[in-house]
């Protein structure tokens, strides 16, 4: 499903955050959404998801907002301990779907979304007992149950570990693949972005700076520009290149230099 | 930060062997049994509870008899008098009215999101006592026999009470924090009408008020005790529906949202059918505090916040809380009977205290 914005700007009480976003994420592909703290990432994911009112247009495949199915956010972490399992908390992914008893397809979508992250075998322990890792990784786990065509993960691996992020990041990739998912993450590793991500579309101050393949968005010019800090990016024999950050410049040093 | 590149994957992306989803199941059917366990064992301590209750009294009936006389089976023609006109449905109205409490104190803290929330919190017992006590005092002016007149007005205040913050929401969006701010605003507006009442009341209306604000079973019928089952079976069908949606708001709004839960309009619904339930178990019986609060975190415990099993455990452990409250006011004070209402909180209150400092956190 490709999702398309034009024009959209979101105002949260009363204050402008998002301005004339004009975007599009494809089918098949994980669209990196990045840009430094307030930049207005979340605030699109949740204009995205229907959650704010907004000006401008949002498309799915070029009509209206798809139900509500179709669609799986996981917002940011969030302290909350309900006391429900790991089971229960997946299963509340098939809202919409799901009657008073539990039917065979509900618990087959459960158990392969929980397999998927690796929490099977937690699915009896109580949500609030879990780590903050362990968390994210039953939201998305909540999210695959959805079996929805669209996911919107705000930044999903703030919480975990090196390895874990990665397993995250090597999952929602082959999902997105193999499903043909519209699949669209914000996410401050801007080496993970270069490695994970298909498309990159770069917001600073609720404006986009830059949309494109990650590897050509990705340089030390916008790194100075967007996020104020001096990085070196190397290119490694396999292709890959990483980032390293260097310094933070003074501040205002970066409208002197790579502003479009 | 440099990359590994390639990670070793511990995650699976191939579709589960059938024994995962078998596994699962192993799961949620373990779950689903201990709950209705402790189901099953509510109900049997209920049913205890209520044999125990019909046989107290100023004629201590033996326990033997009161179980025949209520199968029908009865030899006895005095023993079936007392148990089928006077005791059978005040015991059952305790389990009416404790069930609807229990009910409401669930749902409260679910909505509001708060686990100090119970059936009175939004100012509904308060409308309420206000509205019986406007009818003590002036109910002589209606052309209704005052034993009508009183719960009518509690009734047609607690729903007006429950009006204004309804209002309330529906004009500022029905957040948790809209609704108990609204409910405290129209507590002391009642509390202070109420006040007032009391102020202007002759002594006799006065005691008659302080009276009904305690709460009592004794006045219960057949009739009465009817309606409070009507609205039973009229709204738990209509809950049946949102439990789901219900137990999404334990993850917050914004999840709850996002998972295509309206949640101002939930919010809405239930505080109508919450209001409803409180409204006609208050008009009857007058405020019985502390039910409605303590029962649901006793079935959150023992149960967790999987609506399907909380709101059903809630309603039971509130039958059962007023229950064993009607009998132990029949026994304290051997010749009286004591006011039921201060009799749960006497019992509920070291009980809570004992939840809230004795058990694990995670339980809120």
């Amino acid at each position: 499903m490709r999702i398309a914005t034009e024009g959209l700007s979101v105002r949260l009480g009363g204050v402008p955050v998002l301005h004339d976003v004009t975007a599009t994420a494809a089918p098949g592909a994980v669209t990196a959404l990045i840009g430094p703290n307030g930049s207005g990432k979340s605030t699109l994911m949740r204009a995205l998801a229907g959650l704010l009112p907004h000006a401008g247009r949002i498309s799915f495949d070029g009509g209206p907002r798809p139900a509500d199915r179709v669609i799986g956010y996981m917002p940011q972490d969030i302290a909350v301990r309900p006391v429900l399992t790991v089971l229960e908390v997946v299963l509340l992914g098939r809202i919409g779907r799901i009657g008073y008893r539990v039917g065979e397809a509900d618990m087959a979508a459960v158990a392969s979304a929980l397999e998927a992250v690796g929490m099977a075998d937690r699915a009896g322990r109580l949500f609030g007992t879990l780590s903050g890792g362990q968390r994210q990784l039953v939201q998305l786990a909540q999210v695959l149950a959805r079996e929805p065509a669209v996911i919107l993960l705000d930044e999903p691996t703030s919480a975990l570990d090196l390895r874990h992020a990665l397993e995250l990041l090597d999952l929602v990739r082959d999902e997105t693949r193999r499903r043909g998912l519209t699949t669209i993450v914000t996410i401050h590793d801007l080496n993970a972005a270069l490695r994970y991500a298909d498309h990159a579309v770069v917001l600073r101050q609720g404006r986009i700076f830059a949309t494109g393949a990650p590897a050509s968005v990705i340089d030390a010019g916008m790194i100075a520009a967007v996020y104020g800090v001096e990085a070196r990016l190397t290119a490694a024999a396999d292709g890959l290149t990483t980032v390293a950050a260097l310094r933070a410049l003074p501040r205002g040093a970066d409208a002197l230099r790579g502003a479009p | 930060m440099t990359l590994v590149t390639t990670p070793p994957s511990g995650l699976r992306n191939d579709p589960p062997p059938a024994s995962a989803a078998d596994d699962l199941g192993a799961v949620y059917r373990a779950l689903g049994r201990r709950r209705r366990a402790v189901l099953a064992a509510g109900g049997c301590a209920l049913a205890v509870s209520a044999m125990l209750d019909i046989a107290t009294g100023p004629a201590f009936l033996p326990v033997g008899d009161v179980v025949l006389s209520v199968l029908g089976r009865g030899g006895d023609r005095m023993v079936d008098t007392i148990v089928w006109t006077i005791r059978l449905p005040i015991a059952l109205m305790a389990i009416a009215v404790g069930a609807a409490l229990g009910l409401t104190g669930a749902l409260m803290q679910t909505i509001l999101n708060n686990p100090l929330a119970s059936s009175y919190t939004l100012g509904i017992a308060a409308g309420a006592g206000f509205g019986a006590a406007l009818m003590i005092v002036f109910g002589g002016l209606l052309p209704l026999a005052e034993a009508r007149a009183i719960p009518l007005g509690a009734f047609v205040f607690a729903g007006l009470a429950a009006s204004g913050v309804y209002g309330v929401g529906r004009m500022r969006g029905a957040t948790a924090e809209v609704l108990v701010l609204a409910g405290v605003a129209i507590l002391f507006l009642f509390q202070a009408l109420l006040a007032l009442l009391q102020f202007v009341a002759s002594p006799e209306a006065l005691q008659q008020i302080v009276f009904w604000l305690f709460g009592s079973l004794l006045k219960a019928t057949w009739d009465k005790l009817a309606a409070v089952c009507l609205v039973l079976a009229v709204t738990v069908p209509i809950l049946a529906r949102d439990v789901w949606r219900l137990t999404a708001l334990k993850l917050g709004d914004e999840r709850a949202r996002a998972l295509g839960v309206r949640v101002d309009g939930l919010r809405l619904r239930i505080l109508a059918l919450v209001s409803l339930l409180t409204a006609v178990a208050v008009a009857f019986v007058g405020t019985i505090g502390f039910v409605g609060l303590v029962a649901p975190h006793a079935a959150r415990m023992l149960i967790g916040e999987d609506q399907r099993y909380l709101l059903p455990a809630s309603a039971l452990f509130g039958a059962l809380l007023l229950s064993a409250a009607s009998i132990a006011s029949k026994t304290v004070m051997p010749g009286a009977i004591f006011p039921i209402g201060i009799v749960t909180a006497l019992v509920g209150v070291p009980f809570f205290l004992w939840l809230v400092v004795g058990t694990r956190r995670a339980y809120w």
